[in-house]
């Protein structure tokens, strides 16, 4: 040890003799110590991530075909790139590295960071990277531009959940994000915005499309066990329930029961003179036809609305309504008489549309749904009757669980706020999450596993377990990242808004009369109300009188292929009379005058011309049908008795523009000159169909 | 003497840092012990699927496990594979009591068709040996233009092109005097050059001299709609159109 110590030493004294013996000698060495300090700046520059991917890229195109293109693309930028976008906030220098993006020719080159980028909408230079694909856009090194680094938290975004970003200008559905627009969706389906208050950028809070029932007169409608049952686990008395599972333990389940049943109060005075008409209601007393309970559910066209589970477990129908595989099992027999007869004296806002069944129909309808019963549903539950106690704590628990931020519940009052504000989720900071035990540390992790499992992260949290399919919590978290700081902050010229709700309300009588058929359920107006049937906004140009009271009246199908179809509501005369006169009153384009083409006296010519075109040079029976010995097509309705349903200057107009007529609408518009849309205007009007046809169908 | 200690615990560093490299990650089967051996491996459900990049497909993907008789053979392990990107949710598992495994598939970030792999060990006779029986297995990610052309064939294409009905969608294509082609019928629509798809989609079946029963789309569909729709019809053709872009595969 000592020997080495000491040759140590030697040896570094004669080292500095060789460096520093003489000033010329020492005035050399520092020169080049300065010299090579000097260079370590460029070095660092030289030997830099991104001339390492861009000498790379321009090995890569050498040998291509375009490669002198190319070459001259890269070389009228090389160097560091900068996308600046002050007004978005985005300071970009992703294209420094990712060089071949705009290289429409680079498709066939699946090596990152040469790729060129997947056709888009928008272009680069508008929007950069950061806007889509978050991440840092500043940074120049492949780790800071990417991952979440000390200093930087916003990773890039796995490109399962990309759409979001779309979802941060765009607020209205678009054609080619369908996974945000289920999202977005399902916050409102699911009901999560009655919980999770999520305010828009617009500054309107998102609202909720589903219609959790309220709970106030629950007792007419139910039993105990019943409740008891669903609160243990809504999926297993129906698979499609959007209820959540509370994983509630026995006695609180009990409990709660207790308590909504003892809470609910009657409303039986408006049923029971209902229930007491009806005496095949008796479930001893056998309907005359087994079959014709299940005849008028479909001839009522239930199953547009409500959904059953067949014995393959496919659930078959309509999602409006609550599924029905086993409402024998919940629904009381003169509640659903009741229900049947008029939905509206126990829930005035619901969708069900009031049927004016009569008696017979209403004994042979509630006998054929109180036989959807699962005999092991119940089997298990065996209640005694509830204490005091009991009631007081299930009184504690539906408040201490926010039953009433969902359903209207006697007694208690509906919490404002009652779960955290998820208004700018997207940008939540990472420090204030509290992530699982090898869980990535990114807010679009967290997010998912919160979805998947809430209560993993905590077993007295009260979020409630959801039945939600991969690909449901996917959409779900793709809506929620949508709601960023940069969503909220970016100047509203820059944002595409999405159409604000229509309240519409028609009036008077026939508003009464639709409110009550809940037209709207199915139908959209002026911007309200559903998608399953035709937009009615302009149909009173469209249609004749005659035809479209006999078919409020008796609604024949127009499209034999359509599974879903008008329901017959049993209307009177009088009332049938109200809503085609308000139809054809209020319900006019102002782009024509409905009356301004004659129903019939074309001359014969234009109308053979017409056949001609019509089956000739636009070929319109590949989807319609005029003739029904020779004609097939089956995609729009069927035209047999045109002539007696539209009027001649809607069918013009329509030919000319179909999507003027009817936004959306899947007829190609064809071009059509004047001179051909009004021979086959002719040709269409003296389709009147024979009356014998139109009392077969 | 100063070197060779200075050499030593060069080496030692050395050796610490490759071992820590290796170690670092672990055999991703290691925790699944099989207790069944098969000799094939079939695609019971979910290949040939068409979902979106990055996405979770919607239907899981299910392969069983036979033995030489074709019985289902339990607690066999598989492990799947896939391109860079392709996530599986398990990436390998034991096969139920049908013989079965089920596994959630979410594929990678660019547009293309992507063969995945599915494995099984079996048990040569007499033979401590494992082999293999592998099984590929091909699904489809549509980008952002393919999935505009995707809505816009269920939209308006669909009803006449694609023969199989739904209970919400009942087919036109029996109805037809002259049978449209479906979009996945790669024989003859791999031939026509996207000039003559964006030809007949925009002017109907007679701009081609073919069946006037198609109608011109050109006054209905903008150009970027018919691009998006073409480049559709051209990611889901079978055969695959080899101008179409990438078929992704584990390297």
């Amino acid at each position: 040890m000592q020997s080495s110590s000491q040759s140590l030493k030697s040896t570094l004294s004669s080292l500095w003799q060789t460096l520093f013996g003489d000033p010329m000698r020492a005035f050399g060495v520092v020169s080049l110590l300065l010299l090579i300090s000097l260079a370590i700046a460029p070095a660092k520059n030289h030997f830099s991530e991104w001339r390492h991917y861009q000498k790379q890229y321009l090995a890569l195109i050498v040998s291509r075909g375009d490669a002198v293109t190319l070459q001259r693309h890269f070389h009228e930028h090389d160097g560091i790139q900068q996308i600046w976008l002050p007004q978005l906030g985005v300071v970009d220098r992703c294209t420094t590295c990712h060089v071949g993006l705009k290289e429409a020719s680079l498709a066939d080159v699946s090596t990152q960071p040469f790729r060129r980028h997947p056709v888009i909408p928008h272009t680069l230079d508008q929007f950069g990277c950061v806007m889509c694909h978050r991440g840092q856009g500043p940074a120049t090194t492949v780790e800071e531009a990417h991952s979440s680094t000390l200093a930087w938290e916003q990773p890039t975004l796995p490109a399962r959940y990309v759409q979001s970003s779309c979802g941060q200008c765009h607020r209205a559905p678009l054609t080619g994000t369908p996974q945000l627009n289920l999202g977005r969706n399902l916050l409102a389906r699911y009901g999560c915005v009655h919980c999770h208050t999520i305010k828009l950028p617009d500054g309107s809070a998102m609202k909720p499309t589903d219609d959790p029932p309220s709970l106030e007169h629950v007792a007419d409608k139910t039993t105990r066990e019943w409740i008891y049952a669903w609160l243990k686990d809504p999926q297993s008395y129906a698979v499609t329930a959007t209820m959540p599972n509370f994983k509630l333990s026995d006695p609180d389940a009990r409990d709660i029961s207790s308590f909504l049943i003892a809470a609910s109060t009657s409303i039986a005075g408006d049923i029971a003179p209902v229930a007491a008409g009806g005496e095949v209601n008796n479930k001893d007393q056998k309907a005359p036809d087994p079959t014709a309970g299940a005849s008028l559910y479909g001839e009522s066209f239930c199953a547009s609305c409500h959904a059953v589970q067949n014995a393959a477990g496919n659930v078959v129908g309509g999602d409006v309504g609550p599924e029905l595989t086993r409402v024998g099992n919940k629904v009381k027999p003169e509640w659903l008489r009741a229900w049947l007869h008029n939905p509206r004296v126990y829930d005035p806002g619901t969708a069900m549309p009031h049927y004016r069944f009569t008696d017979p129909q209403l004994s042979l309808l509630t006998a054929f749904l109180e036989n959807k019963t699962d005999s092991d549903l119940l089997a298990n539950v065996h209640l005694d009757a509830a204490t005091p106690e009991q009631i007081a704590h299930g009184k504690l628990l539906v408040t201490e669980y926010g039953c009433a931020s969902c359903h209207e519940i006697n007694g208690i009052k509906k919490p404002d706020n009652f779960a955290p504000e998820l208004t700018r989720i997207g940008s939540k900071p990472l420090t204030q999450i509290i992530f699982l035990p090898g869980m990535t540390h990114a807010i679009p992790d967290y997010i998912a596993a919160k979805i998947r499992q809430p209560r993993s992260f905590g077993s007295a949290l009260k979020m409630p377990q959801f039945t939600l399919a991969p690909a449901q919590i996917d959409a779900l978290t793709t809506a929620l990242l949508a709601l960023t700081d940069r969503a909220h902050d970016l100047p509203m010229a820059l944002t595409v808004p999405a159409k604000p709700p229509s309240n519409y309300q028609p009036a008077g009588k026939a508003g009464q009369l639709m409110a009550d058929l809940a037209c709207f359920s199915c139908h959209s107006i002026n911007g309200r109300g559903g998608d399953m049937a035709p937009d009615l906004t302009w149909e009173g140009s469209s249609v004749q009188r005659q035809w479209l009271q006999a078919f409020l009246k008796n609604p024949g199908t127009l499209r034999p292929a359509l599974i879903r179809r008008m329901p017959k509501f049993n209307l009177s005369d009088d009332d049938a009379k109200e809503l085609a006169d308000y139809i054809l009153t209020v319900y006019q384009t102002p782009a024509f005058d409905r009356d301004s083409m004659p129903a019939s006296g074309y001359p014969s010519a234009e109308v053979e011309q017409g056949r001609q075109l019509f089956y000739s040079k636009y070929a319109c029976q590949s989807c319609h049908i005029v003739d029904t010995k020779t004609d097939k097509g089956y995609v729009g309705p069927t035209l047999t008795q045109v002539g007696s349903r539209l009027n001649a200057a809607w069918i013009y107009h329509w030919l000319k523009d179909p999507q003027n007529m009817r936004p959306g609408t899947i007829e190609p518009n064809r071009n059509m000159n004047d001179e051909d849309a009004r021979a086959l205007t002719a040709f269409l009007m003296t389709q009147k169909g024979s009356s014998k046809q139109e009392a077969k169908q | 003497m100063i070197i060779t200690k200075r050499r030593r615990t060069l080496f030692v560093a050395v050796l610490i840092f490759v071992t820590a490299g290796c170690t670092r990650q672990p055999g991703p089967a290691s925790a699944l012990k099989p207790t069944g051996f098969g000799t094939a491996l079939v695609e019971s459900s979910g290949g040939k699927q068409i979902g979106a990049t990055g996405m979770a497909l919607a239907q899981p993907l299910v392969v069983q496990v036979n033995d030489e008789q074709g019985t289902a053979v339990t607690g066999a392990l598989v492990e799947f594979g896939g391109p860079a990107g392709v996530t599986f949710d398990p990436s390998s598992g034991l096969t139920d009591s049908s013989g079965q495994l089920s596994t959630n598939v979410a594929l990678g970030g660019m547009a293309g068709r992507y063969q995945l792999t599915a494995r099984t060990s079996t048990k040569a006779q007499k033979s401590v040996e494992l082999k293999s029986v592998e099984l590929k297995i091909e699904e489809i990610a549509l980008g952002y233009q393919e999935q505009v052309g995707f809505q816009l064939d269920n939209k308006y294409c669909a009803r006449c092109h694609n023969p199989e009905s739904s209970a919400e969608r009942v087919s036109n294509y029996d109805n037809l005097e002259v049978k449209p082609h479906p979009f996945s019928e790669g024989d003859t629509l791999n031939k026509m050059s996207d000039a003559e798809l964006t030809a007949i989609i925009s002017h109907g079946g007679p701009a081609l001299n073919k069946s006037a029963l198609m109608p011109p789309y050109g006054y209905t569909l903008s150009k970027t709609e018919i691009e998006a729709l073409i480049s559709y019809i051209r990611l889901i053709s079978d055969p695959p159109y080899h101008a179409a872009g990438m078929v992704y595969a584990q390297k």
